[in-house]
């Protein structure tokens, strides 16, 4: 951080109130003020981004009838709803699609790059910062920019439209995001390390695993989490390779599909939807502090 | 490094003791090997994944393809299709420079008041940075399906409390006045990912720099002006960048609202009209999906993909000159 304000002026002293007393309780009472002021702010703002949350779950307690009304609070409570989404065909098959598709998909991206990011991070060669501008670039690109060839290749090449494969493979070949911020934590780890395991006779695949690799357990849980709800959360990709096969739909795709055969049920649609933010609120609170972490390393770094 | 390999070779033929050159050159050649390896996944990623799409990208454009039929030439048709006749691009671009302009600013500077107002937050910070960060984590899908429920004019809660306050009740997502800003709502309910950087960056802003300000007798606002604002540039930076990265990108939201909003989603069996209501809704990643996957126009497709790489690639560009940081290495 460079544009640092220094203040021009020595500080001018306030004068010495009289009565302290009397100044010390303004200053309590500002600052009381102040404490209110902030928190109900805060309120304010809790209350923008818990109500939709709140509303939503009261929906999908409603009963069909009521669900048709303005009503906000549901007269009877339909725990009943969230057992008829979850037994609607297919409902199953897409929470197994959707975990095979995060689960290989994230193990996948973590493994393959790794070795890349460890490469970006700690070894000097010619070519490095062009590797490096490439990742980020590849890291900004809209997915459609590419999507047309990827989908001739995959559909008329290989002829695996209609399964998760085009997801799943490309993943084994790092990935730029991953890539990215796992580099910008290596960098952290002094040199010294890598040194040290190198006098004591470790070949670069050992220092990496023995070494590294325990020190950047934080980053790598960042990394995987991202990832994890990134597969999640991919709509765009199962639109194109899925659509036409809905044993391999996976739950943000088949979510829209269950909005369109229950269309005038939002108490339905909304239990469904629930179900659907549930797991990702649920590795949230225990994945919490790994969480932040990453998003953090995403902004401040460099 | 030439010179250095060109006197190792010359060396090499002499048998015996290896030479300290002869040691070198066997270092580079395992080094250049170990770094090849490090790296083959990406190499192999980028090259498959990457370059040749791009390249049969750039082909497509300048041919006639339905994906059935061998493609054929057709020189600068698509471009000329896409640019005068394809009712669907301009409204497009309109929707992203709205998006940007509107959605990343409102974005950024929510999220640097959220950022601000929870480093002021003395009790149950805790509960309230947890409240503040949920949002941003809900699939979108299932985030957008919920506000097409909570702003939909006819049973929606949103509505309904207007009503209630007496305040005006839009159509939200039925409505082209008001789509763009109902989604821009949806985005400022997912403002987690920013205010957490905000708040690290804030927790940066060196304390003496606020005391010498304060003992200068400035106000809270010439605080902010002169001491936070500066010293938070960079990331303000960043976030109104990559902001403006994730509006080129922006796919499955106003595609889901869309649908939900007209009614016409999933297996119905009827024909969605992109964009609803009224185009406002289209964006560019959404027109590669209309002419490459619904109309089989290759071709366009791929014009539209070509005009989306340039924007980001410009965005990109701006993002790695400002931020440096990003290409500094330790050594």
């Amino acid at each position: 951080m460079t544009d640092v304000m220094t203040p021009a002026t020595t500080p001018a002293l306030g004068e010495r109130p009289a009565h302290r007393s009397a100044a010390a309780r303004t200053a309590r009472r500002r600052s009381a003020l102040h404490w209110i002021a902030v928190h109900s702010l805060g309120i304010a703002a809790a209350l923008f981004f818990v109500l939709p949350f709140v509303f939503v779950l009261l929906t999908a307690l409603m009963s069909d009838q009521q669900a048709l009304t303005r009503d906000l609070w549901p007269r009877t409570w339909e725990w009943s709803n969230f057992s008829t989404v979850w037994d609607t065909p297919g409902f199953l098959t897409w929470w197994r699609n959707t975990l095979l598709y995060a689960g290989a998909g994230t193990l996948l991206t973590v493994v393959s790059s790794i070795p890349v990011a460890y490469a970006l991070a700690k070894f000097r060669f010619r070519g490095r910062n062009v590797a490096l501008m490439l990742v980020i670039s590849t890291m900004m690109l809209p997915p459609q920019v590419i999507i047309v060839p990827m989908y001739l290749f995959w559909a008329k090449q290989l002829h695996l439209s209609g399964t998760l494969w085009p997801l799943i493979i490309p993943m084994a070949f790092g990935d730029a995001f991953t890539i990215f911020l796992l580099r910008q934590f290596l960098l952290t780890i002094p040199k010294e390390y890598v040194d040290a395991a190198k006098v004591d006779g470790c070949g670069e695949l050992r220092t990496l695993v023995h070494v590294i690799l325990p020190m950047a357990k934080p980053a790598i849980a960042a990394v995987a989490l991202f990832q994890f709800f990134y597969c999640w959360n991919d709509y765009f990709g199962p639109q194109i390779y899925a659509s036409e096969n809905p044993g391999a739909w996976t739950l943000s795709y088949g979510l829209e599909s269950f909005k369109g055969a229950h269309h005038t049920n939002w108490n339905l649609t909304m239990a469904a939807t629930v179900l659907v933010m549930a797991p990702v609120i649920v590795v949230f609170f225990f994945a919490q502090k790994a969480f932040i972490e990453g998003v953090t390393l995403t902004g401040v770094k460099g | 490094m030439a010179s250095v390999l060109g006197t190792a070779q010359a060396d090499a033929t002499v048998p015996a003791a290896p030479s300290p050159q002869y040691t070198l050159r066997r270092k580079r050649r395992r080094e250049r090997v170990r770094n090849l390896a490090f790296l083959s996944p990406w190499l192999i990623g980028f090259s498959v994944f990457f370059v040749y799409p791009l390249v049969s990208t750039v082909y497509f454009s300048f041919m006639k393809y339905d994906g059935f039929k061998p493609p054929v030439w057709n020189g600068v048709d698509n471009w000329k299709y896409v640019f005068s006749d394809y009712p669907f691009f301009w409204p497009a671009l309109w929707n992203t420079l709205w998006l940007v302009v509107v959605m990343v600013t409102l974005r950024v500077a929510f999220g640097l008041g959220i950022g601000l107002l929870i480093t002021k937050i003395k009790s149950g910070a805790g509960f309230f940075r947890t409240a503040f960060y949920l949002p941003y984590l809900a699939p979108p899908v299932a985030a957008t399906m919920a506000f097409a429920f909570l702003l939909n004019p006819g049973t929606g809660p949103a509505n309904n409390i207007l009503h209630k306050i007496g305040l005006p009740q839009p159509g939200w997502f039925n409505d082209p006045a008001w789509s763009k800003p109902a989604l821009t709502v949806l985005a400022l309910w997912g403002i987690g990912d920013l205010m957490v950087i905000f708040m690290a960056s804030l927790l940066d802003v060196p304390k003496e720099q606020y005391e010498a300000a304060e003992l200068d007798g400035t106000g809270p606002w010439q605080r902010f002006r002169y001491v936070t604002l500066p010293n938070i540039s960079p990331i303000l930076m960043f976030a109104v960048v990559t902001g403006v990265i994730q509006t080129m990108q922006y796919y499955t939201q106003p595609l889901v609202a869309g649908k939900v909003a007209s009614g016409v989603i999933g297996g119905s069996g009827q024909q969605f009209e992109p964009g609803y209501p009224d185009k406002s809704t289209l964006t560019l990643p959404q027109l590669v999906y209309n002419l490459g996957f619904q109309r089989f126009d290759t071709g366009s497709a791929c014009v539209i993909a070509l005009v989306l790489f340039a924007l980001a690639m410009v965005f990109t560009a701006l993002l790695m000159r400002r931020r440096s940081g990003f290409l500094s290495a330790e050594d």
